[in-house]
């Protein structure tokens, strides 16, 4: 590996967003993200796993400052994006002041125009992400429009013609109306859009979820060929492992808000340590009914605190078979465990 | 029958194996590219607005009312072109004013114009609804009172159809304290007795525009006529604005909005490309429903005195003016009262038929 490819693509650190939900007369913070760090490398993918409502989607969003951070830094290709400010230490803990208060260095807040060149998003629902007043040509045109990466009307109608057979659709689609096509057409409408201007990193929000399985096996697939021919990197959100497994080369878990492990896919898949993870992955529907009767599903208890009132701590405490005291005391560290598998546990 | 053949013969009679020895190879071809092409024919491509057009086309209460209403809008054009009588002058015979040709009844003519006739041979244009009190044509003010009417509605509903939409887009699209602030202060222009600001602006503004517009083209109309124009800019665009906030908030949360700001789309372009295009059926219908509700304010206007300056008219002057003989001449009511019917009730089925059209929530 040279010098060069080491350097991660986008860094996230300490990102947190909170979204201020109004209790009668006070306003009390979602924690929908709370202190979240991740490196992404160019051409990796990352997969983002985690149930409903864990904050999978905002930090993908926020990611891309679709959602102004509330805290933390975010940095692609050397450049920060983002920095609140907030100073940390070498171990990942807030450094703070005489009185007590967090330590602020200098804000920085970058014109995002340039970088949305660079990261796109690939949207979950093919069906509202594209505007049904628009013809396909309008949709797939507008980043083109938007970064005038064209010439004259002709080059615009060929750059829109190529995208479009990069992603399986032909000349004869370009006149016609998003409502005109089927779930998986239209999610490859949504890619070519992303891939008009020529990113280097794509936040793809549950790009498959709303797809069939036939039609997920061929989106999955022509997101790795785009990933073999551009060298895209992904940040991959979903919730079927299984999806994640096939093309992540690394994989996060999110649990409220909080990042639970990470690791390189097989590693994770394997040899999981963080008891969510174990749960997750023991709910994997096993093809072989054989295998299956002879499986442990380990079924949690209880439902998932509301991100309003957090439980102190570890926030999976509540739900977990190996919790003590210092659970409820101390949230626990991401720690290393070897071989760049990370995992936010006391007692594993 | 060979041995493998007899494989795919049905073994039990109730099975529900399919009878495979029944069909021939021929069956079972695969389909050649002429037979696949046929599979991928896809239905006309149809834009938004050629299906609404269609479903308009369908609604012929709605097509009635539009032929009707441009029938009505050439004739207040081409009417005055032809009938040879003014507006707003006394009926003349020769150059000379025709004092005989006061309340005539329909279809009638003067004792000096029957005379004048006689006289020439020649054959004057009938008074085909008569004459006013004044003697002036009345057939001919009717035509220029529906000008009138006609573009005090269109004109009003093009104001509060701008005012209201760029306001609403704003503050739907913004949201949060500006959307508070602006909310309120329609709130509080709602919340105003529209009759009595009405009657108040157009007494104020009527004698303050009065001098400033002399000699120009607009002191024709009047500075009552502008004064309405006013209050209608002022106050009627509320409604407009509330309704596209209210659709813009629904359409601000569709994921194509956030795929255009994550694509670096600036805020005044995703207005104008995605969420003015989405909201614009909602947003014609509301104006064409716009028009007959100024029409009729400016009607009851000019019924109260507060219209149009005289000698011009307007179809609700025309009616307040007929109350004095009312018992003598009833037409004078009935005619411009029907014209405002007619004009109303076309632009009501049209705004209706429009909204049947193109409101997709409807469909």
């Amino acid at each position: 590996m040279s010098e060069n490819e080491k350097k991660p693509l986008l860094k996230v650190e300490h990102l947190k967003q909170y979204f201020p939900v109004s209790q009668g007369f006070h306003k009390i913070p979602l924690k929908a993200v709370d202190d979240i760090s991740f490196e992404i490398m160019p051409g990796e993918t990352l997969g983002l796993v985690g149930e409903s409502g864990c904050g999978k989607t905002t930090v993908g969003r926020t990611i891309l400052r679709l959602y102004e951070p509330t805290a933390g830094r975010i940095a692609f290709e050397d450049q920060v994006l983002f920095d609140s400010g907030e100073l940390y230490d070498e171990e990942g803990n807030q450094i703070l002041d005489e009185k007590g208060r967090p330590k602020k260095g200098r804000r920085v807040e970058v014109n995002m125009l340039p970088y949305r060149k660079k990261m796109q998003m690939v949207f979950q629902d093919p069906y509202s992400s594209l505007d049904p007043r628009m013809t396909v040509e309008e949709i797939v045109g507008e980043p083109l429009d938007t970064h005038h990466l064209y010439k004259n009307k002709k080059e615009r109608r060929e750059k829109v013609l190529s995208l479009l057979e990069t992603v399986g659709l032909n000349a004869e689609h370009a006149m016609r109306y998003a409502h005109e096509f089927s779930g998986g057409q239209r999610q490859r409408i949504g890619i070519a859009r992303a891939l008009a201007v020529n990113p280097s990193f794509i936040v793809c929000d549950e790009a498959v979820s709303a797809l069939d399985v036939s039609i997920q096996a061929q989106v999955l697939n022509m997101f790795e060929d785009l990933q073999d021919k551009l060298g895209i990197a992904y940040l991959f959100i979903a919730h079927d492992l299984l999806v994640v497994q096939h093309i992540s080369d690394r994989i996060a878990v999110m649990y409220l808000g909080h990042m639970m492990e990470i690791a390189d896919a097989d590693e994770l898949m394997n040899h999981p340590i963080h008891p969510y993870t174990l749960s997750l992955l023991s709910a994997i529907p096993i093809p072989d009914p054989e295998t299956a009767r002879h499986s442990h599903r380990i079924i949690l208890e209880g439902d998932v605190p509301s991100p309003l009132h957090m439980p102190t701590g570890c926030p999976f405490r509540t739900r977990c078979k190996y919790a003590t005291e210092k659970c409820a005391m101390e949230r626990p560290p991401l720690t290393d465990r070897g071989n760049g598998h990370k995992c936010a546990c006391w007692n594993r | 029958m060979t041995e493998t053949e007899n494989i795919y013969k049905k073994r039990q009679i109730l099975s529900a194996q399919i009878d495979l020895s029944k069909f021939n190879k021929k069956n079972f071809d695969k389909a050649t590219d002429e037979e696949k092409k046929q599979q991928e024919v896809m239905g006309e491509s149809s834009s938004f607005l050629k299906d609404g057009l269609r479903r308009l086309r369908k609604n012929h209460m709605a097509m009635a009312s539009i032929i009707i209403l441009i029938a009505l809008i050439v004739a207040i054009i081409v009417i005055p072109m032809i009938v040879p009588y003014s507006y707003s002058d006394m009926i003349t015979v020769n150059g000379h004013r025709d004092g005989t040709a006061v309340n005539l009844p329909p279809m009638y003519y003067s004792q000096r114009e029957l005379q004048y006739m006689q006289e020439t041979g020649e054959k004057l244009f009938p008074h085909i609804l008569g004459t006013d009190s004044l003697g002036r044509d009345y057939f001919i003010r009717v035509v220029y009172g529906t000008r009138v009417s006609l573009s005090v509605g269109v004109v009003s509903a093009v104001m509060v159809l701008i005012i209201g939409v760029i306001y609403g887009t704003i503050s739907g699209y913004f949201g949060g304290k500006v959307d508070l602030i602006m909310m309120r202060i329609v709130d509080i222009i709602y919340s105003l007795p529209d009759m009595l600001i009405i009657i108040l602006l157009s007494v104020v503004l009527n004698a303050r525009l009065t001098p400033l517009i002399k000699g120009t083209v607009l002191a024709k109309l009047g500075g009552n006529m502008l004064a309405m124009f006013i209050v209608f800019a002022l106050l009627y665009w509320v409604g407009m604005a509330r309704l596209v906030r209210g659709q813009i908030l629904s359409i601000k949360n569709n994921e194509y909005i956030l795929a255009a700001k994550a694509i670096g789309t600036p805020n005044g372009q995703i207005m104008r490309k995605h969420i003015v295009p989405n909201v614009l059926s909602i947003i014609i219908i509301t104006t064409a429903l716009q028009v007959p509700s100024a029409i009729f304010t400016e009607s009851y206007l000019s019924f109260l005195g507060l219209g149009v300056n005289l000698p011009m008219t307007s179809l609700g002057s025309l009616a307040n003016d007929a109350r004095a003989t009312i018992t003598s001449a009833p037409y004078r009511l009935l005619v411009p009262a029907l014209v405002i019917v007619v004009i109303v009730l076309a632009l009501n089925l049209i705004g209706d038929g429009l909204r049947d059209a193109f409101d997709s929530k409807l469909n």
